[in-house]
Formats: structure tokens, C-alpha cells, sequence
């Protein structure tokens, strides 16, 4: 989220578009229902699905799932030739009037640059038209036929109401409606806020989907505004703050990036890092990546990383690939490729597409550790199930350890919450039985592979042998001493580089990421979060809910990374005077010798507004990107690409279908249905009772939801003869489900290109542990593909049949695997109750 | 006022105007039975300021344990309730949220580590120091096989891509950042967490 849950209150507008707030994010919600109340504010659902969210909507549209870049593209048309943009916003704080090179192009659905062989863009040509000190070119009259504003118009031009409509199935006037109203916040003191999940991530275009609204936003003049932003809700407890620590396949902490083999030495790594400003007088704050990069280093390897060995850079393992993500890993487990893996938390068995690829894949593995709380599908993968999952445990030769942990009621530490704040929680209670915390089973591993190491030598130990592990008891490191060494300190007297005044005794904690240098005299393991855990204590702790003009904003609860910062961008709030865009609602303003406010500015807090520094600080433009240059790996545009398994054809390019950009591997290709064998499309969802694959162990929530259906509509069950509560066959080219049918007015057939298409509603809460009734899991039908950037796999849209069937036999209990107790596992079966 | 939500509740046990009850919609008699047994289970609790462990809204929680955290007394939970401080929840919780106290105590709980030898029909219960040794033996013996120490142009690569790690999405900072650390320095690349699942 770039605002806060509370800042939803300031919106004028509202519009929830890839997610169900209501349902997904309840008590976040509740701050829409306030900015209804309490600001009169609209809000606009558009979801394939009447959900609990759309039911107390304005206006709610449906849509097709995955054609959202249609409609967020016919959005912009709307805005541009409607001229409902705020002008003056635009052109200061985006790259609107900049010069894209001549040889930029595109055409048939492709950008130019495409190499279909490797299914990927050289992407020279999607840049700006440099001048002879390297900055880019602008005409802030726009006339320029080049300037990305008029590429924006010109490339969206084809997204007419009645494409849009053609494409998504909405309704035109429905549709015309929303761009009505989300076009009354392009006055400056107007606010859109847009609140969006996995239903925009897991698609082949999910980054695309994203940046589509953000464009939208920033032409509305939305961003960096009260009441306004791109607001992510993320889904699980931490794993914004799992990412922001980069435990993601591509990434080290901060958001800064894993070596590649192309960057063979430490000055070539820095040489793709040095953010030069492309205008004027920019900011462009990556330019200080060497300070977050040593310091990191400094984090590791302490003593071990000096200039001399280029701070441990080779300590550091290169990627061959541009990630090894889930869907790799998968593939690589298939194909014999992996011995070990190790699931911390994790339930790939029932979290991943092609529940079968998955099982195989597991099959294949040496050992297999899981690290959970309750007893997982993953864990049990070997088992025989029945139908639910069909492993030989014979047949399966890997070694699998199960290992207990605690819970949050157990331990202490931060978690990141959606909107980026660090807030401490405390231990409540003891482990169950010998559970243990993650902290003591990883330090466990490192000490005893340490010691083999140590003693025993093998392949390069320099990395795990000066590792900095000086924790007070090395067996399980306090959270408290993690805290304060991922916020950082001085590990020298830090004195001023101009003035030469102190500012840092050696061993004092950060304040700061402003403080950290690149001569290996300071250290931070994350250098976003250097101010949370200072030498005036603890601030993720902090518990002071007082809000200044109950702004929403709060800032002296918990810790917001970075800074303290709770709107990010948020001088976009004031206009290039320093003047709020809206005088009811200021964050940061300037007073005429610095910029003042609710908020920690994010912008240098002295710097005149007259030294037009743009307010995007941390790109090198210092401007918000309409057009994204290299950064997106199918264009620097969004473009409509149907799902890789769709009904239709693409209408624009038919040619180019599906996204040219993503990754397939060649064995799921062949697992990919057609429509005329799978008609309907299926997405998948969460119910309000349920939290992904966990709840089904709490025995509350499997009595609200206790057994695994799929949602279709009256028309398309009227087709099929499925009555309501009924048993269906769903299957798609990966696998089959029975379950029940919820037969429902919520879902509608769709006009899509002038056929009816019917959409098949597929919830994801069962497996075959917990306190539920057994069931398959949605994911035994879901694709395996994923989205060009991040591979997120794209569970919203894929092909689906769906049969009529009988209830299935009773399970006999003779067979299968029983409990301690003797009881067969299976007696909870579908099917038995 | 300056009170504790702890001490609140004791004071109200004590027999003070206990407006919160009222406002929960008990009734005056309601109220003075709420009064005498709500507080009385709560009193005797220990209150521990926590996060709801599912969705990211991180709705503040109150968890009441008993035992007084004395040493060789194990805690455990009783109740768990909206933190009603909390600037974003307010106190509210949603039908995942207000569950908690199941999933803290559900049967599946897991409470003995277990392993499950190569073509095995069952688990076997062992012990921390079983698991963990052949576990670190297992990792040394994969990585020293198949660790990359130079690729084909002879770039110093260090990176061991035969053993994968998935990433908790519900352990602390502090957890996911030792997991990181232990992970990369032994060269692990196939390494990532559910931010996309
Ligand atoms: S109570 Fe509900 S809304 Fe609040 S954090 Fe938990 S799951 Fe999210």
C-alpha cells in the first residue's frame, strides 16, 4: 500500500477492482465504509462476481476474468479524450512530456524488439531520446508526436467502449458509468484510492494489471494524496514483510537485487546500479545503492567482507535464470533436477497450480523438511488419501521430516503489515508440547552444518564459516538482537564527510538510512528498516494510536518503513509551489524553509520547491514512469493478452494471444486445455470463514464452511441440470474435483464478443487434513503459468468443464492410513458425512 | 484517564461502572452478571498485546493466558479478542480473526517432530537432535555434490540450486531474516516465499 488502511476514509471514490475487500481484508474494509459515511465517497466494485464487497457498491460492473487491462485501457482513453486528467499534475510529476527514441514501436500486438525464439524483448528501444549531457528529452507542450503522452493516447486508442465491452463482457453503460465517476477525481482536490489483491497478481499479466491502474491514478493526479494510492492489500500476516527482507528468489534485503552471472565482479554489479539522473537537478536515490549494498555486506560477514575482497561480493551465489521461483523449482523437481527442499510455513501442495505436477515433483525429491505449525498437505504428500491424493507410499522414496513450530501466540518480532508498518507482537503463551520457534530450528541447522564444515571441510564454507552469528546464545538468537541488527549501527566513529563533525559513535544504532556509508563503517541488514529499533529503543513497539487532525496517519504507533514515512510520494500531495492540491487535506506543505506536516516527507525536507526536484525520488527521472521504459518485461504499455487458456480469441491482434512475454514450460504447454473440450472459465477465490489452507484446522471456521464446493450460476446450472447443493465433476486438463455445487445469482453469464461465457466460481480452502470435510483443493485444476515479471501463476482464469455427477461411494474404511488411535484418516472423506 | 486495558479490567471486577458491557448490549441485569463473570475469568488471565496471524489489515489482538509466566509453569491460551487501542481494527475482528483461539488449539497442531523414512507407509516420532542432525548431513552432503562454485566461463558463481527453500509468510522479521541469512550464505538460489500465492 503506498496510504494507510485509515487513509481509505480521505477517498472521494473508491474503487475495489482485482480483490473483495469485504470479504478478504474485513476489518480493513471497514475504512471504505467509513469514506462512504463519513466523506460521502462512491464505491465502484467490478469483479466477475457479485461479492459481499459489491454489495454495498455504488455502482458494480462484471467482468470477464483477465481482461482488466481492456478495461483499465478503454478507462484511460476515456480520461484522455474527455480531457478528465489533472493537467498540471501530469505534467510536473510524470513523464508525460518526455521523448521516446525513434525506433520504439508497436504493432500486431507485439512492442518492438521481440525475439520469438526466446519469447522475450530486447528492450534498447524502449527508452527515452537522450540530449548530449544524457538527460532526456522533454516538450512539456506536448506537440511532440513522440512524447509519451501522445504515444499513451495514440496506443490506447483502440480501447473504444464497445471493444472494452466486446473484450470484458461488461456492459457498456455500466462501464460508462465508472469512467463517469472515477473522471470526477482528476479535479485537484479529489481522491481515488484503488484497492486491489491477487485478483489483479495472479494472472500471465498480473504486473501489467497493476500498472494499468497505477497509470490511471497518476493521470487523475492520485498518487502521493490523501485518500488516494495504489493500494495493495496483501494477503498473509508478513509477507510484505518476507519481501521486504528479500527472501524472494531474485532479491537481497531492501529490494535490492541477487548478483548475476553477467555481473562477473563487484564494479560490474555496481556498474547496472548507478541510477544517473535522466533530468536535471534529480534526486534519483538510488545513486546511494553502494551504501545499502555494503552495509549489507557489513550485516553478513562482519570483519570478513573489506575493500579489499570487494566487501564478500563473491560470498554472494549468482543466478544463471532470471529467478528461481516456485513454478521453476516445480519444474526443475520434475524433471530429477532437486534433491532438497524445505517448506518454512508453506503448503505448496495445496498453494501451487497443478496439485499433480506438484506431487510429482515432491516424489522425485531425497528429503523433504517442513517446518509448520499444523500438519500440512505437504507433509503428507506421500500418503494415500484416496481420490484427494493418490500417492503409493512404497513407490516413494523420499525422506520426509516433519517438524513442529510455534505460532504467533508463542514468539515475539515484527510483522509487516500491508501498510509497511513494522508492529512488534509479544509471546502469550508456551509452544505445545516440544514445538520450536523458526529462530532455534535454523540456528539448529547452521550450527550443526557449521561444525561439519568447520571440521570436515567441503564445497566453499567461506560464506556459512564467517557468517556473523553473535548472538548471545548462538542456539536461538533473542528477536530483539535480529531487530536491532537489521536496523543497523556503526561499526566505526561516523564523523561528517563535509564538515567533519560526529555523527555516530561506533556502536550506536542507526537512526537513519541516511546515516550508512559505503567504507564499511556502518552495517544494516535491511537498509529500509534502519530507524525502527535506535538506541531510544524499540519503535516497532511503540503503541501511541494519537492522529493529528485524525488524518489517518497515526505516526507515533508502531514503525513505518521507510522513515517512518506512512503516504508514500508524498509530496505529490502539494503542487510544485509546495501548496497542498487539496487545502482540506494537506499532508506535507512547504512553509518557506521546510516542508511541514502530518507526514514524514518523502523528499529532501529542505529542498526548495523552486529547485524543481520532482517528487518520484527514487527514479531517476524523479517523475512517476507512464511509460515504463525497460522495467516490464512485455512492454512499456499494458496490453490486453487473454489468459493463456481462454474462450476467446484476442480480438485486437489475433495472432498475438496470449502474453508473448511469459514463461511456459514445454511439458505444461501440453496440459493447457481448449475451450471446446473445457467451455467454462473457471477462477479461484477466498471465503470471508476461511484463511488459505489453515483454518480448516480451526474447528469455528470449518463448522462455517466445512466442505469444498464451487460456485456457478442459475443459468449455467439450468444448462447442466445441476441442482442446488448437488454433486458435480469439475475438471480441467490438469485434474478433477467432485464437490458440491452453490448454486447462485451472483455469478451471470457474460456477452463476450457476442457469446455467452459462464464462469465457474472455485473457492480454495480444503485438502485432506484439518478438522474440515476432506477435499481436493482448487489447485488441482489451476494452470501452471505465471505472469512475464513475477511469475505469480495465474489462478484467475483457466478453462473448465463441469458435469453433473453422483455422490461418491462411502469410503471403505478398511482402507487407507489411520491415526494413532487406529481411526482411518479417510472417515472424513467427501462423500462419508 | 490513564488505564491499562488490564488494569480496566480488574477495576470493573471491582465493581465499577462497567460501560463497555453496556454498549455489548447486555441489559442492566446483564450487565452486573457480565460484570461478575467476564471479568472474573479475565482477572486471574494474563494479557499480551499480539497480531491476528492471518490477512495483512494485522488487526491488534489481545491474548489472555493463564499462568503468570512463573518458570516451570507452562502457559496457555484462553481467550484471544480484538485490541480495542488498535488504530486500525478498533477491537473488531473478523470470522478469521475472532477464530484464533482455535487455530492456537487446534488438533493439528503439530507437538513431536516426525520423520518419514524413504518408502515408509508411516511416520516415526524422534527426537529434535535426530531431525536436525540428519537433516544438516542430508544439506552438506547435496551441496557439496552439486555446489557450483564456477560456471562454464569461469565466473565465480557459488551457488547451490539442488536444495530449494520456501519462506514462512506468517514468521516474524527477525525469523525470516536469520532464514535469509543461514540460506544465502550457503548459496541456495532457489529460494522464495508466497508473496505470489
Ligand atoms: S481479524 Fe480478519 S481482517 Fe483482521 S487481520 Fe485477522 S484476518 Fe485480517
Amino acid at each position: 500500500m503506498t496510504n494507510t488502511w485509515q487513509d481509505i476514509k480521505n477517498a472521494n471514490v473508491v474503487i475495489v477492482m482485482g480483490g473483495n475487500a469485504a470479504e478478504a481484508h474485513p476489518c480493513g474494509f471497514k475504512w471504505v465504509v467509513e469514506a462512504k459515511i463519513e466523506n460521502k465517497a462512491k464505491l465502484i466494485v467490478v469483479d466477475p462476481r457479485f461479492t459481499r464487497t459489491a454489495s454495498v457498491a455504488d455502482v458494480y460492473a462484471p467482468i470477464r476474468p483477465g481482461t482488466d487491462i481492456a478495461f483499465l485501457s478503454g478507462l484511460m482513453r476515456y480520461l484522455l479524450t474527455n480531457d478528465a486528467i489533472q493537467h498540471e499534475y501530469v505534467r510536473a510529476y510524470t513523464n508525460a512530456s518526455l521523448i521516446v527514441k525513434d525506433g520504439f514501436a508497436f504493432e500486431d500486438g507485439l512492442f518492438s524488439g521481440y525475439n520469438e525464439e526466446k519469447r522475450s524483448y530486447d528492450k534498447s528501444s524502449w527508452d527515452y531520446e537522450l540530449d548530449e549531457q544524457g538527460y532526456a528529452k522533454s516538450d512539456d507542450t506536448w506537440q511532440n508526436p513522440r512524447c509519451v503522452i501522445n504515444l499513451l493516447k495514440s496506443h490506447v486508442d483502440r480501447y473504444t467502449p464497445e471493444m472494452v465491452s466486446r473484450i470484458c463482457g461488461t456492459p457498456q453503460d455500466k462501464y460508462l458509468e465508472i469512467c463517469k465517476l472515477i473522471a470526477t477525481t482528476s479535479a485537484p482536490d479529489k481522491a481515488l484510492t484503488s484497492l486491489f489483491a491477487l485478483g489483479w497478481t495472479q494472472h500471465s499479466v498480473g504486473a501489467q494489471n497493476i500498472r494499468a491502474m497505477a497509470m490511471v491514478q497518476l493521470l487523475l493526479g492520485n498518487i502521493g494524496v490523501a485518500g488516494g494510492g495504489m493500494n495493495a492489500l496483501r494477503g498473509h500476516s508478513n509477507i510484505q514483510g518476507l519481501t521486504d527482507i528479500g527472501l524472494l528468489s531474485a532479491s537481497l534485503p531492501g529490494y535490492m537485487n541477487m548478483p548475476k552471472d553477467s555481473e562477473v565482479t563487484f564494479d560490474k554489479y555496481m556498474e547496472t546500479k548507478l541510477f544517473k539522473p535522466l533530468r536535471p537537478g534529480q534526486t534519483s536515490y538510488w545513486q546511494n545503492y553502494r551504501k545499502f549494498f555494503v552495509s549489507f555486506q557489513k550485516a553478513m560477514f562482519g570483519s570478513a567482507a573489506t575493500a579489499e575482497n570487494n566487501w564478500a561480493y563473491d560470498y554472494l551465489p549468482k543466478l544463471d535464470v532470471d529467478g528461481y521461483d516456485i513454478l521453476r523449482a516445480f519444474e526443475m523437481m520434475n524433471n530429477k533436477q532437486m534433491n532438497g527442499y524445505i517448506c518454512q510455513g508453506f503448503n505448496p501442495m495445496q498453494a501451487f497450480p497443478d496439485r499433480g505436477k506438484i506431487r510429482r515433483g515432491l516424489s522425485n525429491l531425497k528429503y523433504l523438511v517442513v517446518m509448520d505449525p499444523l500438519d500440512t498437505e505437504t507433509a503428507n504428500f506421500w500418503q494415500d488419501y484416496g481420490p484427494q491424493n493418490p500417492s503409493k507410499p512404497t513407490e516413494i522414496q523420499t525422506e520426509v521430516f516433519q517438524l513442529p513450530t510455534t505460532c504467533f501466540a508463542e514468539e515475539n518480532g515484527t510483522l509487516v503489515n500491508s501498510a509497511r508498518w513494522l508492529q512488534w507482537h509479544w509471546k502469550a503463551a508456551d509452544a505445545p508440547g516440544l514445538a520450536k520457534t523458526d529462530l532455534w530450528i535454523i540456528a539448529g541447522l547452521y550450527n550443526r552444518m557449521k561444525a561439519m564444515y568447520a571440521k570436515d571441510g567441503g564445497a566453499f564454507p567461506d560464506a556459512l564459516l564467517n557468517l556473523t552469528w553473535t548472538y548471545a546464545d548462538p542456539h536461538e538468537p533473542e528477536p530483539e538482537e535480529v531487530a536491532k541488527e537489521m536496523n543497523g549501527r556503526a561499526l566505526a566513529d561516523v564523523n561528517d564527510p563535509a564538515t567533519g563533525a560526529p555523527l555516530l559513535k561506533a556502536g550506536q544504532q542507526l537512526d537513519a538510512f541516511a546515516q550508512l556509508r559505503d567504507d564499511g563503517t556502518t552495517m544494516s541488514g535491511c537498509w529500509i528498516f534502519a530507524g525502527s529499533f535506535t538506541d531510544k529503543g524499540n519503535m516497532t513497539a511503540r503503541r501511541d494510536a494519537t492522529d493529528p487532525r485524525e488524518a489517518g496517519i497515526a505516526p507515533n504507533w508502531a514503525w513505518a518503513w521507510p522513515a517512518n514515512r506512512r503516504i508514500l510520494y508524498n509530496r505529490a500531495s502539494a503542487n510544485p509551489e509546495g501548496k497542498a492540491w487539496n487545502p482540506a487535506k494537506p499532508v506535507i506543505e512547504w512553509n518557506g524553509s521546510k516542508w511541514v506536516g502530518v507526514d514524514v516527507p518523502d523528499y529532501g525536507p529542505t529542498v526548495k520547491p523552486s529547485d524543481s526536484v520532482g517528487p518520484f525520488i527514487m527514479n531517476q527521472e524523479g517523475q512517476a514512469r507512464l511509460f515504463a521504459r525497460g522495467l516490464m518485461n512485455e512492454g512499456p504499455f499494458p496490453e490486453h493478452y487473454e489468459p493463456f487458456e481462454s474462450p476467446s480469441e484476442n480480438v485486437l491482434h489475433p495472432k498475438v494471444k496470449n502474453n508473448p512475454a511469459a514463461r511456459v514450460f514445454a511439458s505444461d504447454k501440453e496440459h493447457m486445455g481448449a475451450s471446446a473440450d473445457f467451455p467454462y472459465v473457471g477462477t479461484t477465490y477466498r471465503l470471508t470463514e476461511h484463511f488459505h489452507y489453515w483454518t480448516k484446522h480451526s474447528l469455528i471456521n470449518a463448522i462455517l464452511q466445512p466442505e469444498e464446493f464451487v460456485e456457478i450460476g442459475e443459468a449455467l446450472a439450468k444448462e447442466k441440470g445441476i441442482e442446488q447443493g448437488g454433486w458435480v465433476k469439475v475438471s480441467s486438463k490438469r485434474g478433477q474435483v467432485i464437490c458440491k455445487a452453490f448454486v447462485t445469482k451472483r455469478i451471470k453469464p457474460l456477452m463476450v464478443d457476442g457469446k455467452p461465457t459462464h464462469v465457474i466460481g472455485c473457492p480454495i480452502h480444503w485438502g485432506f487434513t484439518g478438522v474440515a470435510r476432506k477435499g481436493y483443493g482448487a489447485n488441482t485444476l489451476t494452470p501452471f503459468v505465471g505472469d512475464a515479471n513475477t511469475n505469480t501463476p495465474e489462478f484467475k482464469a483457466f478453462l473448465l468443464n463441469i458435469e453433473k455427477t453422483s455422490a461418491p461411494p462411502a469410503v471403505d474404511v478398511a482402507q487407507g492410513p489411520r491415526d494413532a488411535q487406529g481411526v482411518p484418516k479417510s472417515l472424513t472423506k467427501v462423500g462419508s458425512l | 484517564m490513564d488505564l491499562s486495558r488490564r488494569g480496566f479490567i480488574k477495576l470493573t471486577g471491582a465493581g465499577l461502572a462497567v460501560s463497555s458491557m453496556g454498549a455489548l448490549g447486555f441489559g442492566s441485569a446483564g450487565t452486573a452478571l457480565a460484570a461478575s463473570v467476564r471479568p472474573f475469568k479475565l482477572t486471574a488471565a494474563t494479557e499480551t498485546r499480539n497480531t491476528c496471524t492471518y490477512c495483512s489489515v494485522a488487526c491488534g489482538i489481545l491474548i489472555y493466558s493463564q499462568g503468570d509466566r512463573a518458570k516451570n509453569v507452562k502457559s496457555s491460551v484462553i481467550h484471544i479478542e480484538g485490541d480495542p487501542d488498535h488504530p486500525v481494527n478498533r477491537g473488531t475482528l473478523c470470522p478469521k480473526g475472532a477464530g484464533l483461539l482455535d487455530i492456537v488449539r487446534a488438533p493439528g497442531r503439530l507437538t513431536v517432530p516426525k520423520y518419514r523414512a524413504a518408502g515408509a507407509t508411516e511416520w516415526k516420532e524422534v527426537s529434535w537432535d535426530f531431525a536436525l542432525d540428519r537433516i544438516a548431513t542430508l544439506m552438506k552432503q547435496d551441496r557439496d555434490a552439486n555446489f557450483i562454485a564456477k560456471n562454464g566461463a569461469g565466473t565465480t558463481v557459488n551457488r547451490w540450486n539442488t536444495t530449494g527453500m520456501l519462506a514462512a509468510s506468517a514468521a516474524s522479521n527477525e525469523a525470516a531474516y536469520v532464514t535469509f541469512k543461514w540460506a544465502r550464505a550457503l548459496g541456495m538460489v532457489t529460494f522464495d516465499n508466497q508473496a505470489r500465492v
